[in-house]
C-alpha cells in the first residue's frame, strides 16, 4: 500500500507567494512614518551639524567639522557632569527599587498588587507638578533640610561638594534626587518582572543545599533577576542622561546638564550646528555605553 | 441515560445518544463542506506521491497512503518523523511540497483548510483561551452560519458530561475535561474525517486508558474515519485498525496491529513497535520450507515464508523472536524440551519482577542481552542470575529480516512530543 | 528571649520590607505634597510654602487663564497619538511576531533606536526636519511628535503578547471553518487585545505627560506639561496641584475599580 512515487507538482504556490507578501504590507505604512520621522531628522541634523552660517543669511553645509571639538571643548563639563548624575541616579535607583521590587515580588502576598498600583500611580500625576513638588520638600529651612542639618549630614554632604552650606536646592544632591525620584518606577517594574518570574521553590532548594539567606541572594536570586537589573539600568540611565527637566528646575546654572546646553541652544540662542553636534555627541556616547554594557552583562536579548 | 449503576452503563448510555447525534444525516446544514456525505460513514482519504520539505531538511518522503472510510488509522512514529506533518497536510495547515489529497475521491489539495471538511484535535487541544467552553464547542457551527446553535452545543456538551462547566474558561478545566472540550469542538461538525495529533499526550496513564477506549467506541458507533497520530505503540495498537509506522519521514509498514507486530518487516519496527531480540545468522540453505541458520554454534530454522529478505546460502539474515515467545528452561531440564524447537544455551544475567511476568536477560553464545518475558505461572526459583538456562521457542514464531539493517534502529527513539 | 534580641530578629527578617516601604515612601511623598499643597492658599504666585487651608481652587478649578485650555490640548493629542501609534505599532507588531522576511533584523532596530535615544536627541532632530521643511509648529507637529515616539513601546507591548500566543489556535481556528479574516477577528484580535490595551495605555500615559519632545516641537502651542513648564518660572497656580490630585485619583479610582471588577467575575 505505502509505496513511494515520483513528485507531482502541484499547482498551490500561489497564495503562497500572497501570504509572503502580507509582512510588507503590515509593516509599510509604520515603517514608512520611522523612515520619514525618525531617520530622516536624523539626517537633518547630522547635515545641520556640519553647516556654518547665521540666522540672517542662512545656513550652509561647509563640512565644518570643527564645530564638533568647538562643542565638546566648550561643553565638555556638562558632558561628563550628565554621565556622572546619569550614573549616580542609576545606582542609586537600583539599591532603592531593588528592595520594593524584591518585596512585591516575594513578600507582599495579597497586597501586591496595591503596592503595583501605588508603584505605578505617580505617573499619571504630571512628572513636572511633582518634580516641582520636590522644589516644596527640599526649600530652604523646610523640615526635611532642618533635619538633615541637625543630623549633620549637611556638613557631610558638603565636604563632599555635593550641597552647598544650609541649601540642598540647587546642589548636585537636588538633581540626582530629582533624577532617581523620576525614573525610579522605570527601574521598579523591570526588576519585579524579572523577580517575579524566578520559581520561589528555587529559594528553597538553594537554602536546602546549605545556602545562607544572604548566599541564596547572591548565587541564586540575584544572577537570575539580571535580565531587570539590565532594563532597569538602561531606562533609567538612558533618560536621566538627557534629562534637563530636574537641572532646570532643581539645581541651579552650575548644575546644567548637557540637555540644558542642546535646549538653550537650540530653542534660545538658535545656534542649530552647535545643538546638532551636541545632540549627535550625546547619542554616540550613549549608544557605544549601551552597547558595552549590554555586551559586558551577557544578556544581549533585553529587548 | 442509564442513572448509576456503575460507570460503564453511563458511558454506554452517552454513546448511543453520540452516535443518534452525529449519524447518519447531520442535523445542522453544512454549506462549505466540499464532500456531500450520503453514505454517512466516513470518507476515504488518498495521499498520492506527498511529500514537505523545508528548505534542504524532508519532513516527508513522496509517500502514498489510502485510509479506507470509516476505519481508525493511526500514523505511529517517534517525535521528528513526519507524522504530524502528514495529518497537517490532510488537514489543510500545511501545503504539500508535491502530491494530492482527495477525500471521497475528490482532490482537495488547493482547498485551504476552512473548506475542508475535516476537524482536528489539537496537540495541547488549542482550546480558545478568551472563549468560555460553549462557545469554543460553538465555534465551527457559527463560522458556518448555523443560526440555533444552542440546542447542538447543549447536547454536545451533555454527551461530554460537561454540561454544568458550559460557561468556564479552559483554563479552569482539568486536561481530562479539556481534551473532551477539544473533541465535542471537532465533533459538533460532522466531519467527514477526524484528525487526532497526540489528542491524549497531556493526560496522566490512567485517564489515558480510560480515553482510549472512549474514543475507540466513540469511532466504532459514528464510524466516522478517524486518522489519530502518535507516538505511543501500545495506543496505537489498542485503538487502531489499521496501523502504519513512520520514520524519518517514510512509512516503514503499513498493517493491521498484530500483523505489524508479528511480521515486522523491519529492524525499525520490530524494535518500536515492542521488544525484539534479533540474532544475525548465516544462511546454511534450505530443507523444505525452512531456511537453515547458523548463529555462533547453535542451528537455527525459520520458516521461509516468516521472512521477508531472501535467503541466499553464505549470506547473513536476521532472525527475530519477541521476548515473551521464548520459553526458558533451566539447563538441567533440557531434555524436557519438546523437538523442532530452537534452542539456544545461555546464563541469566539479570532478572526482574514486574508482578504478571519476570523479565530475564540471557547471556548466550549466539547474542548478549537476549530478554525473555516469563508469565508468572509456576515459577521455578533455580532460574536466578547466574543460572545456565535453554531458550527455546517455536520457529513459526520467529521472523527474518534482511542483516543489511540496522540492528539497533528504533530501540533508542525518544517516544515523546510531536511528530 | 530578651525582648531586645527579638526586636532585633525581626528588624533583621524584615529588613528588605522595610528598605521597600521606605522606597515606596520616596515615591508617594511628592504626591502628598502636591494633594496637601491643592489646599494651599499662598501669599505670592508661588504655591510652595504652605500658608493656610483653603478649598479655592478645588471650587475653581479653571480659574486661571489657559490652564484647561491646555488640559484639554493635551487630552486631545494624548487621545489622537494613542490611535495613530496603536494602529501602526499593532501592524508592525504583528509582521515581526508572526512572519520570517528578510529585512527582519533591520526593522528591529529601527524600533529599538528610538527607545534607546535620550529625548531631548530625538526632539531636536524632529524639530530640525520641521525647520528645514518649513512646517510651522503646533498641533500637528506636536502630534507627528508623540506618534513617532510612542510607536516603539507599542510595537514592544503588542510584539510580547503575539509572540507568547499558541499559533496553533489560529490554525485551530481555520480547522473549524473559519476564514482568514474570521480567524483574524474572532481569535487572533481577542487573544492579543490585552497587548494592544497595554500598548495604547502606555502610549497615552507617555503622550500626554510628555515635556521634552513637545518643547521642541510645539512652537506656541501650550499642552499641560508646556503650561506647568512655564508657570515654574511665572508662578505656580494652586490649580495645577488640584489638577494633579485629581489625576491620581481618577487613576487609583479606576485600577480600583478595574480590579474589584475582575475579582468578582473570578467569583462567579
Amino acid at each position: 500500500m505505502s509505496t513511494v512515487t515520483t513528485p507531482v507538482s502541484t499547482p498551490h504556490d500561489e497564495p503562497a507567494r500572497r501570504t509572503r507578501r502580507v509582512p510588507y504590507w503590515l509593516l509599510l505604512p509604520g515603517i514608512l512614518w520611522l523612515l520619514v520621522f525618525f531617520v530622516a531628522p536624523l539626517v537633518y541634523q547630522a547635515s545641520t551639524s556640519v553647516q556654518t552660517g547665521s540666522l540672517e543669511d542662512g545656513f550652509r553645509v561647509t563640512w565644518h567639522f570643527a564645530t564638533y571639538w568647538d562643542a565638546l571643548s566648550e561643553y565638555y563639563p556638562q558632558f561628563l557632569r550628565s554621565v556622572a548624575y546619569g550614573a549616580t541616579a542609576t545606582a542609586l535607583c537600583l539599591l532603592l527599587g531593588y528592595p520594593l521590587a524584591y518585596l512585591i515580588a516575594f513578600r507582599a502576598g495579597r497586597w501586591r498588587n496595591l503596592l503595583m498600583v501605588l508603584v505605578i500611580a505617580p505617573f499619571f500625576t504630571s512628572f513636572l507638578i511633582r518634580t516641582l513638588a520636590w522644589k516644596t520638600i527640599l526649600s530652604d529651612g523646610g523640615p526635611v533640610v532642618s533635619a538633615l542639618g541637625s543630623l549633620h549630614v549637611l556638613g557631610l554632604t558638603d565636604a563632599l561638594g555635593v550641597t552647598e552650606g544650609h541649601r540642598v536646592l540647587a546642589t548636585p544632591l537636588a538633581v540626582v534626587c530629582g533624577l532617581t525620584y523620576n525614573f525610579l518606577p522605570f527601574m521598579i517594574l523591570p526588576l519585579y518582572t524579572s523577580l517575579e518570574r524566578i520559581d520561589g521553590r528555587l529559594h528553597e532548594a538553594a537554602g536546602d543545599l546549605y545556602a545562607r539567606p544572604l548566599t541564596v541572594f547572591r548565587k541564586v536570586t540575584f544572577p537570575l533577576s539580571m535580565p531587570g537589573v539590565v532594563a532597569g539600568t538602561l531606562l533609567t540611565f538612558i533618560p536621566a542622561t538627557g534629562d534637563y527637566i530636574n537641572a532646570e528646575l532643581l539645581g541651579s546654572t552650575d548644575q546644567k546638564m548637557i540637555g540644558n546646553v542642546i535646549q538653550s541652544q537650540f530653542l534660545r540662542v538658535l545656534d542649530y550646528p552647535t545643538a546638532a553636534a551636541l545632540s549627535f555627541i550625546l547619542m554616540a556616547a550613549i549608544l557605544t555605553m549601551v552597547t558595552v554594557y549590554i555586551r559586558k552583562s551577557g544578556t544581549e536579548d533585553v529587548v | 441515560m442509564g442513572r448509576r449503576h456503575g460507570p460503564y452503563r453511563i458511558t454506554r448510555g452517552r454513546m448511543s445518544l453520540l452516535s443518534a447525534l452525529i449519524s447518519p444525516e447531520p442535523p445542522g446544514s453544512r454549506p462549505m463542506t466540499a464532500t456531500a456525505t450520503t453514505r454517512g460513514s466516513g470518507t476515504d482519504v488518498r495521499l498520492t506521491g506527498i511529500s514537505k520539505t523545508y528548505g534542504a531538511f524532508t519532513a516527508v518522503h513522496p509517500l502514498d497512503l489510502s485510509v479506507p472510510a470509516g476505519s481508525f488509522f493511526a500514523l505511529l512514529g517517534a517525535s521528528g518523523c513526519g507524522k504530524t506533518t502528514t495529518l497537517r497536510m490532510i488537514a489543510g495547515l500545511e501545503d504539500p511540497t508535491t502530491g494530492t489529497v482527495e477525500l471521497a475521491g475528490k482532490n482537495v489539495t488547493a482547498l485551504p483548510p476552512y473548506k475542508r471538511p475535516v476537524n482536528t484535535v489539537f496537540q495541547s487541544y488549542a482550546l480558545f483561551p478568551h472563549l468560555d467552553i460553549y462557545e469554543n464547542v460553538a465555534f465551527g457551527l457559527r463560522r458556518r452560519g448555523v443560526k440555533s446553535v444552542k440546542k447542538q452545543v447543549e447536547e454536545m456538551l451533555e454527551l461530554v458530561q460537561l454540561g454544568d462547566l458550559a460557561r468556564r474558561r479552559p483554563q479552569q478545566l482539568s486536561g481530562g475535561q479539556q481534551q473532551r472540550v477539544a473533541v465535542a469542538r471537532a465533533l459538533i461538525n460532522h466531519p467527514d474525517v477526524l484528525l487526532l495529533d497526540e489528542p491524549l499526550g497531556a493526560l496522566d496513564l490512567k485517564l489515558r486508558r480510560q480515553m482510549q477506549l472512549e474514543l475507540k467506541r466513540i469511532q466504532t458507533e459514528v464510524g466516522i474515519t478517524f486518522i489519530h497520530v502518535t507516538h505511543d505503540q501500545e495506543e496505537a495498537m489498542t485503538m487502531a485498525d489499521t496501523v502504519a509506522v513512520m520514520n524519518a519521514g517514510r512509512v516503514e509498514q503499513l498493517g493491521a496491529p498484530a500483523d505489524l507486530y508479528e511480521t515486522p518487516r523491519t529492524t525499525f519496527v520490530a524494535n518500536f513497535l515492542g521488544t525484539s531480540n534479533l540474532i544475525t545468522a548465516d544462511v546454511l540453505g534450505t530443507a523444505g520450507d525452512d531456511i537453515l541458520l547458523r548463529a555462533g554454534d547453535t542451528k537455527l530454522t525459520l520458516p521461509a515464508t516468516r521472512s521477508t529478505a531472501p535467503a541466499r546460502t553464505g549470506e547473513k539474515l536476521l532472525v527475530g523472536i519477541r521476548p515473551e515467545k521464548i520459553t526458558l528452561t533451566h539447563a538441567d531440564d533440557a531434555g524436557t524440551i519438546a523437538d523442532g524447537r530452537n534452542r539456544v544455551t545461555g546464563r541469566i544475567a539479570q532478572s526482574s519482577f514486574t508482578g504478571v511476568s519476570t523479565q530475564y536477560l540471557v547471556d548466550s553464545s549466539v547474542a548478549t542481552g537476549l530478554s525473555v518475558y516469563a508469565q508468572n505461572v509456576e515459577r521455578d526459583g533455580r532460574l536466578v542470575p547466574g543460572a545456565e538456562v535453554v531458550l527455546h521457542w517455536n520457529p513459526g514464531h520467529s521472523f527474518g529480516l534482511d542483516a543489511a539493517q540496522n540492528v539497533e534502529a528504533g530501540t533508542d527513539v525518544e517516544a515523546e512530543g510531536a511528530g | 528571649m530578651n525582648p531586645l534580641t527579638r526586636a532585633a530578629r525581626l528588624l533583621r527578617r524584615n529588613l528588605v520590607v522595610i528598605a521597600g516601604l521606605g522606597t515606596l515612601g520616596f515615591l508617594l511623598l511628592p504626591n502628598v505634597i502636591v494633594t496637601v499643597f491643592s489646599f494651599n492658599k499662598p501669599n505670592g504666585r508661588y504655591n510652595y510654602e504652605w500658608q493656610r487651608f483653603s478649598t479655592d481652587a478645588w471650587t475653581n478649578p479653571c480659574g486661571v487663564a489657559d490652564l484647561c485650555g491646555s488640559l484639554s490640548l493635551s487630552l486631545r493629542i494624548a487621545l489622537w497619538a494613542t490611535v495613530g501609534s496603536t494602529v501602526l505599532g499593532t501592524m508592525i507588531a504583528f509582521a515581526l511576531a508572526r512572519y520570517r522576511f528578510r529585512a527582519r533584523s533591520t526593522v528591529s532596530t529601527l524600533i529599538f533606536l528610538p527607545m534607546a535615544m535620550p529625548e531631548v536627541v530625538m526632539a531636536a532632530s524632529l524639530a530640525t526636519l520641521f525647520l528645514n521643511m518649513g512646517v510651522s509648529f503646533g498641533f500637528w507637529t506636536v502630534l507627528i511628535a508623540h506618534i513617532t515616539f510612542c510607536l516603539s513601546f507599542v510595537v514592544t507591548a503588542v510584539k510580547a503578547r503575539v509572540m507568547s500566543m499558541d499559533p496553533r489556535l489560529e490554525q485551530a481556528a481555520q480547522d473549524l471553518y473559519a476564514t482568514p479574516l474570521q480567524t483574524f477577528r474572532k481569535v487572533t484580535l481577542p487573544i492579543a487585545a490585552p497587548g494592544i490595551a497595554a500598548g495604547a495605555l502606555l502610549s497615552f500615559a507617555l503622550s500626554f505627560d510628555d515635556f521634552i519632545i513637545t518643547n521642541f516641537n510645539s512652537g506656541s502651542t501650550v499642552t499641560f506639561p508646556m503650561y506647568v513648564w512655564g508657570s515654574a518660572q511665572r508662578g505656580t497656580p494652586v490649580q495645577i496641584n488640584v489638577i494633579g490630585t485629581a489625576m491620581f485619583a481618577i487613576a487609583v479610582l479606576c485600577v480600583l475599580v478595574a480590579q474589584l471588577a475582575g475579582r468578582r467575575r473570578k467569583r462567579s
